[in-house]
């Protein structure tokens, strides 16, 4: 943790970040609504299962497991080895399946809690990038990868006071790294994974033809996204208030500065995608708009709790300004098929974010402390998930048959569509 | 080549690392750190690069 924790939590302060927490998922069920609408109709019941299911499974699978790692709970004080003179917490220790958490500290039930609900959005991520083409099984084993190993010592070097939260008392860098809202170990971490996973299983079919542009594959309910975007919004609001309560053991009278500062970067990002849109193609694209939104609430999870209004409308600007260039730029020129843009919304607005919460800083050495953070992400979380879902993809295949693609994933893997009393127009992509 | 990126991005991070350990100057350690922010970025351009598919293969 970044700072000495306050000897016992107030009962009040207790029953405002439990109330913050039970709010907290509205930001997953609108993320859920938002991807479900950037898919297609034909995979609608499929996709928003496999968000139910990747929820469940990162659930059991982290309290299980996951949790110990993580160093949630009182139980030990964690891996450690010495490098040059000092402590490197690497690994947290802790009882399996939750031993304990009856009688732990209020702050450490609370932490878990926050946890379980940042696990369970870093596993979805991806799922909204393989849409389309990525089985059930596959999406529910790499949710249950994440919330093994890789989550848990994210979450562990951030908020369990592993090394990274101690580089500001080994090194004098600021207060170690701060990751308030999970800005790094839910959105760029699920970020990254979904570009793993979009590398693994390749292109939806038809995607990129053998010459021309890429094909143009909208979302098939833009009231979906836009109404999961007000969805986000609340989540978001409860979600940053409680990670500032947390992890930064802020007092309540700095709690409306920081709903405020996340309403301010999701607008300004708004207006900025809005601008851009307008000005590129003529008329404002909704998806992108709501992506653009979406992005600035990513970047706010960073630093909503750290810096001034005005900052936090600096912040999302630039992140709706990057959103529409970039989502442009990884379908056009990258060849990366993305279906709900997690890439650049979570991963490049996250390290935006955190990187920002740097830059705005005025403590010494907080910069280079969020940098390390972001080279930590960058250089060795990145390979980490590649190399784990590349062997994953080895024993339970990713990408779903030609036919399967064809005819849609929820007649293949359920047996029957969302909406059965529409008729499924042939796709004229494949030739 | 997808596999030489991602190989060189953990090699950017130990890099970062190595500045914290040793340099206890602070611009020294900062410009380090950003080298080896500067290699991981090769190494994603690298990885980015080995995954773009050409237009024919996944058009399948």
């Amino acid at each position: 943790m970044n700072a000495a924790p306050p000897s016992a939590m107030p009962d009040a302060v207790f029953a405002l970040a439990l109330a913050l927490l039970l709010v907290a998922p509205l930001a997953i069920a609108g993320l859920a609504l938002i991807n479900t609408g950037l898919g297609r109709s034909r995979s609608t019941s499929q996709f928003l299962l496999g968000n139910l299911a990747i929820v469940a499974v990162t659930a059991l699978v982290f309290a299980i497991v996951g949790s110990a790692f993580a160093g949630c709970l009182p139980g030990g004080a964690g891996h450690t080895f010495q490098l040059a003179g000092k402590p490197w917490n690497w690994l947290g220790e802790g009882p399996f399946l939750l031993g304990g958490f009856g009688s732990a500290p209020p702050q450490a039930q609370l932490g878990l809690l926050f946890q379980f609900l940042a696990v369970a959005m870093a596993a979805l991520l991806p799922w909204g990038s393989g849409a389309d083409r990525w089985r059930l099984a596959a999406g529910c084993s790499s949710a249950a990868v994440m919330s093994i190993f890789v989550f848990p010592l994210m979450a562990h070097w951030v908020w369990g006071g592993g090394w990274l939260a101690q580089l500001g008392v080994n090194f004098s860098l600021g207060a170690g790294f701060l990751d308030p809202g999970g800005a790094a170990t839910v959105h760029v971490l699920g970020g990254f994974s979904a570009l793993a996973v979009v590398w693994i299983a390749g292109p939806r079919r038809g995607k990129f033809p053998r010459e021309g542009l890429s094909t143009a594959m909208p979302g098939h309910n833009a009231a979906y996204v836009l109404f999961g975007c007000f969805m986000a919004l609340v989540g978001w609001l409860a979600w940053n208030a409680a990670g500032a309560i947390l992890w930064l053991h802020a007092p309540l009278a700095a709690l409306p500065v920081t709903a405020v500062n996340t309403l301010l970067s999701a607008s300004a990002a708004l207006a900025a995608t809005f601008s851009v849109t307008r000005f590129r193609f003529g008329k404002a694209d909704a998806s992108l708009c709501a992506n653009g939104w979406l992005a600035g609430l990513v970047a706010s999870c960073a630093c909503a709790a750290l810096v001034s209004p005005g900052q936090s409308i600096f912040v999302g600007l630039v992140a709706g300004i990057a959103t529409p260039l970039l989502v442009e730029l990884f379908e056009l020129a990258l060849s990366i098929d993305d279906p709900s843009g997690a890439v650049t919304v979570h991963a490049a607005a996250g390290l935006w974010g955190l990187f920002a919460a740097g830059l705005f800083s005025s403590r010494p050495g907080q910069f280079v402390a969020q940098l390390v953070g972001i080279a930590t992400l960058l250089g060795l979380l990145l390979p980490l998930v590649y190399l784990l879902f590349w062997l994953l993809n080895r024993f339970v295949p990713f990408r779903v048959d030609a036919d399967g693609e064809r005819i849609g994933m929820d007649l293949h893997e359920l047996g029957g569509g969302a909406y059965p009393e529409f008729v499924i127009h042939r796709d004229e992509s494949y030739r | 080549m997808k596999y030489a990126g991602l190989l060189v991005m953990p090699a950017g991070f130990f890099l970062s690392i190595a500045a914290l350990v040793l340099f206890p100057d602070a611009t020294q350690r900062a410009v380090f750190v950003v080298c080896g922010l500067a290699v991981e970025a090769m190494g994603l351009g690298v990885a980015v690069r080995g995954h773009m598919q050409s237009r024919g293969e996944s058009s399948l």
